[in-house]
């Protein structure tokens, strides 16, 4: 029951900076996430259930939004992938780390987005980011109008663009850094990602090995068996330190660095995006300015409006752009930094532990009478 | 004379825990009443190229006290040994109950029993009587060794197709039966399977239980012969060497096995003519040759009244037990390929993340992700090394025991056959003895005559002929393998207590091994990221 969006530029009436997702509640193939923001003034909750369709309707507002000038400057926080109760396997390998660990890491990716688009300055301005937080009923769910930055509708000879040659340094560099960046982050999640899927496996032996060893335990007064009974029970529990040990490695894995490398990667991709767009509107502004100066006196003034209108956004986007990119680089550093000092603690806290289990285990089995 | 079949063996004494120094000397024995030996631990050790073994305590020096053990040796003489089943129905060869004084064949029921002192090989105590089990159990518990063998330097031989890799087998030991306290030969992997054979010919008779050495492996050593430098063989060589070192010190620490002529000689001696015939124990073999000794017995038709029930019970344990150890060895096997593949996960992360370090231009980030490369490296040495434990510690420990149980069966189907010799063997007896009473009652004493003349040569060592009626033949022969099935029983019994206790010992020192493995990579693993965090704060 919402009515059209308005372009107001009215401010958001929830804190960005500490949304959360509380909750997620699987139905069938549906996922519903709750999200509670903290009220700007006083004390107070909003408490709202959305699902992925709901935030895909939130990511096309913003991308159409009409006065914004110099909005394809923006790099657009990610969106992670759509992802269902029952995920198909190749969806889950596009998710990645995210499908991991009964969506806990997909609810942190999503509620991420959801922080970066209310602190932004530019983006929290849309009602629709308001409306999303706050409002106790679904967002409407008409299809929004299909706009540039649909990434499935770039078609092949756009993707030419991508290697046109800059006309500023800064740009062309960051072009080219952006390049190699989004590869090699790409290919450490990618690695990552198997690592810890190997944890698990290993997680998962060391419990089968664990009960198995307990069929080894047998009743029985003779001595020399209830000795070995009782080693192998001591046997199993070991085991069992070592698939706990091994899950938590495995966890801390996921929820700190993995975390941070698919943001990393995602935000580089956004961040490719926004840059392709401006190279887009460079080849345009060429072309444009190539018509204008060929053009027969009849079209000549059309041709000359065309080009300042260009040239404008361009300027507009550039703009934008350029503080976007040293916004991006300083969040970038701060993020990484986060999820390797977090990442760095947890382990050596899952360290220490597990070397005082085993610990103990080593005493018992050292106290063990012959 | 005929002993009924279903005869009790010695009742099995009630649970005792033999701790190591304690004896009862009311037992009357000339054991010492106090304990100076202490137990070896287990042959197993994790893979390692030096010679030195990872033992426990070292035994004190003089481990054997003058002690005359007469009364605890029982009846462990070799009997009767048929080199064909078949001949026993034949009245052609006839074996009297002997010493053969060649001691290869001769078992001792103490470890630390005086005779062991006496440097000559021949040693036949005249005195059979009979011990309780307790003794042997209190016997048992003064387990204790003095030999220590290590097998090191695997090195190639020869070129080509024909090449093999000799081992140094070092031996370090103060009993006196040996020509000196130190000493080592080089020896192959087919010495080793030779060795195999001739003991499983000779103790397996007796109801021992004979440790197995490693399997052949065609493809292995194919890749050997090629080269021994590339990682999957060299992996191979540490396997099998490691199993050699496992298999030759269960056998060493095996007081009957000991004994035997054909150990001292593989230990000893420098030159050891090649054995032949290891063609036909291929990998598999070993185990196929004691399922194929479980069907025969199986296929006898007469079957075994079981009075005591401890041997069926123990059989069925055994059985049960090997199905387990099967279990565990297939998930332990799993658990090793995961973490052989987390290596290299972890290797190819490493590089990814030094990549990612030199493509960033916020120096101290790329300072920070070039730094947890080099963490990732040494984590990934870290999981090798976890890799090879689970390996040598676990894996290599239940494939160990997968198949010494195999072995535990052979010695329970020996049992069965000795019992099986002795019942056909009463059967025949009936069968003479019917046979003489239809000649007397049809009264033709010249007939009856000459049967009992009959004269059979007798292999006796000693080299006189006897005359011997066809009837005292068969009633030796049956006095003869009821005592062997009795002697039989009791050492089944024995190798299986001594199993189970060598068995506890084993998985005991071997989890702790692991443990302490465990807890140093783990300390190693915190060392890393305490080095690592300053770093990741230093950031931005």
């Amino acid at each position: 029951m919402m009515e059209e969006v308005k372009e107001v530029t009215s401010a958001l009436s929830v804190h960005g900076h500490n949304i959360k997702i509380t909750d997620v509640v699987k139905d069938g193939d549906a996922l519903t996430f709750v999200i509670v923001s903290q009220k700007l003034s006083g004390t107070g909750e909003y408490h709202v259930d959305r699902t992925w369709d709901d935030f895909e309707w939130l990511q096309q507002h913003l991308f159409s939004q009409e006065d914004v000038p110099g909005l394809q400057g923006v790099i657009f926080p990610p969106l992670p992938a759509k992802a269902s109760g029952n995920a198909s396997a190749k969806i889950m390998k596009q998710l990645g780390v995210l499908g991991l660990g009964e969506w806990q890491p997909y609810c942190k990716a999503l509620e991420t987005f959801l922080q970066q688009v209310a602190t932004h300055k530019i983006l929290n301005k849309n009602k629709a980011v308001e409306v999303f937080l706050t409002s106790s009923d679904a967002p409407g769910r008409q299809k929004v109008k299909k706009n540039i930055f649909n990434r499935l509708s770039q078609a092949v000879e756009e993707m030419r663009k991508e290697g046109h040659k800059d006309v500023d340094e800064f740009f062309q560099t960051e072009r080219d850094h952006n390049l190699v960046l989004t590869g090699c982050t790409k290919t450490a999640a990618e690695k990552f990602l198997d690592m810890v899927l190997t944890e698990q496996k290993i997680a998962v032996a060391c419990g089968h090995f664990s009960a198995a060893l307990h069929l080894c335990v047998e009743p029985g007064e003779d001595p020399d068996k209830k000795a070995f009974s009782r080693l192998c029970v001591q046997i199993s529990e070991v085991f069992d330190s070592m698939k706990k040990n091994m899950t938590s490695v495995a966890e801390n894995n996921v929820n700190t660095l993995g975390l941070g490398l698919d943001l990393e990667s995602r935000y580089q991709e956004a961040e490719k995006e926004m840059l392709f767009r401006r190279t887009c509107k460079l080849v345009e502004l060429e072309n444009a300015r190539r018509n204008a100066e060929k053009a027969k006196p009849v079209k000549k003034a059309a041709m000359e409006e065309v080009k300042t209108a260009t040239q404008t956004e361009f300027q507009q986007i550039c703009g934008v752009a350029r503080q976007e990119i040293k916004q991006f680089h300083g969040v970038r550093v701060k993020m990484l930094q986060q999820a390797l000092v977090q990442w760095c603690e947890k382990q050596l806290l899952t360290a220490k532990e597990s070397t005082d289990q085993f610990n103990q285990h080593l005493q018992a089995f050292r106290g063990m009478a012959q | 004379m005929a002993a009924s079949s279903d005869r009790n063996p010695p009742p099995f004494p009630a649970a005792e825990d033999p701790e190591p120094g304690l004896v009862d000397p009311a037992d009357g024995d000339s054991d010492e009443g106090e304990d100076i030996f202490v137990s070896k631990t287990n042959p197993v050790s994790v893979s390692r190229g030096v010679s030195q073994p990872d033992r426990g305590a070292e035994d004190p020096p003089d481990l054997f006290s003058e002690e005359e053990e007469a009364s605890s040796t029982t009846a462990k003489s070799n009997g009767v040994h048929s080199d064909d089943d078949s001949d026993l129905f034949a009245e052609a060869h006839m074996e009297l109950n002997t010493d053969k004084p060649g001691s290869s064949a001769k078992k001792e029921l103490s470890a630390s029993s005086g005779p062991r002192s006496t440097s000559t090989s021949t040693q036949s105590p005249a005195a059979m009587q009979p011990t309780s089990l307790e003794q042997l159990e209190e016997e048992e518990a003064k387990d204790s060794f003095d030999v220590d063998v290590a097998i090191t330097n695997p090195e190639k031989v020869g070129d080509g197709m024909n090449a093999y890799v000799a081992y140094k087998v070092s031996t370090r030991t103060s009993l006196t039966m040996f020509r000196s306290k130190t000493f080592s030969v080089r020896r192959r992997f087919s010495d080793f399977l030779g060795l195999y054979e001739k003991l499983s010919v000779k103790q397996s008779l007796h109801g021992c239980i004979i440790p197995l050495p490693p399997e052949k492996s065609v493809v292995g050593m194919t890749k050997v012969k090629v080269g021994m430098d590339d990682p999957s063989s060299v992996e191979f060589v540490e396997r099998r060497r490691a199993a050699l070192e496992r298999y030759l010190q269960r056998v060493v620490c095996h007081p009957s096995l000991l004994q035997d002529a054909d150990v001292r000689e593989f230990l000893e001696r420098d030159d050891l003519p090649r054995a032949l015939n290891t063609q036909a124990l291929s990998g598999a073999g070993f185990l196929k040759m004691i399922n194929k000794a479980s069907d025969a017995v199986n296929k006898m038709t007469i079957k075994m009244n079981e009075s005591d029930t401890w041997f069926e019970d123990k059989f069925q344990e055994v059985e049960a037990e090997e199905q387990q150890l099967r279990k565990l060895h297939a998930v332990v096997d799993s658990l090793v390929n995961h973490r052989k593949d987390l290596c290299g996960n972890t290797a190819v992360f490493a590089k990814s993340m030094a990549m990612l370090g030199n493509s960033e231009d916020n120096t101290a980030l790329s300072r920070a992700l070039s730094q947890l490369a080099e963490v990732e490296d040494k984590m990934e040495q870290l999981h090798q090394e976890q890799a090879a434990s689970d390996f040598f510690i676990f894996a290599e420990l239940l494939s160990d025991y997968i198949r010494l149980l195999g072995a535990v069966r052979g010695c329970f189907d020996q049992r069965m056959r000795a019992w099986q010799r002795w019942q056909e063997a009463q059967s025949t007896l009936q069968k003479k003895r019917e046979a003489e009473a239809k000649l007397l009652w049809a009264n033709k004493p010249e007939k009856l005559q000459q049967a009992k003349e009959d004269i059979t040569e007798s292999s006796n060592r000693s080299g006189s002929t006897a005359s011997i009626t066809v009837i005292c033949l068969w009633e030796s022969r049956v006095t003869q393998y009821e005592r062997d099935f009795d002697r039989i029983g009791m050492t089944v019994r024995k190798e299986v207590l001594r199993f189970e206790k060598e068995k506890a010992k084993d998985f005991k020192s071997q989890i702790m091994k692991y443990l302490e493995a465990m807890l140093q990579s783990q300390q190693r693993l915190i060392k890393f990221w305490e080095a690592f965090l300053p770093e990741a704060k230093a950031i931005a």
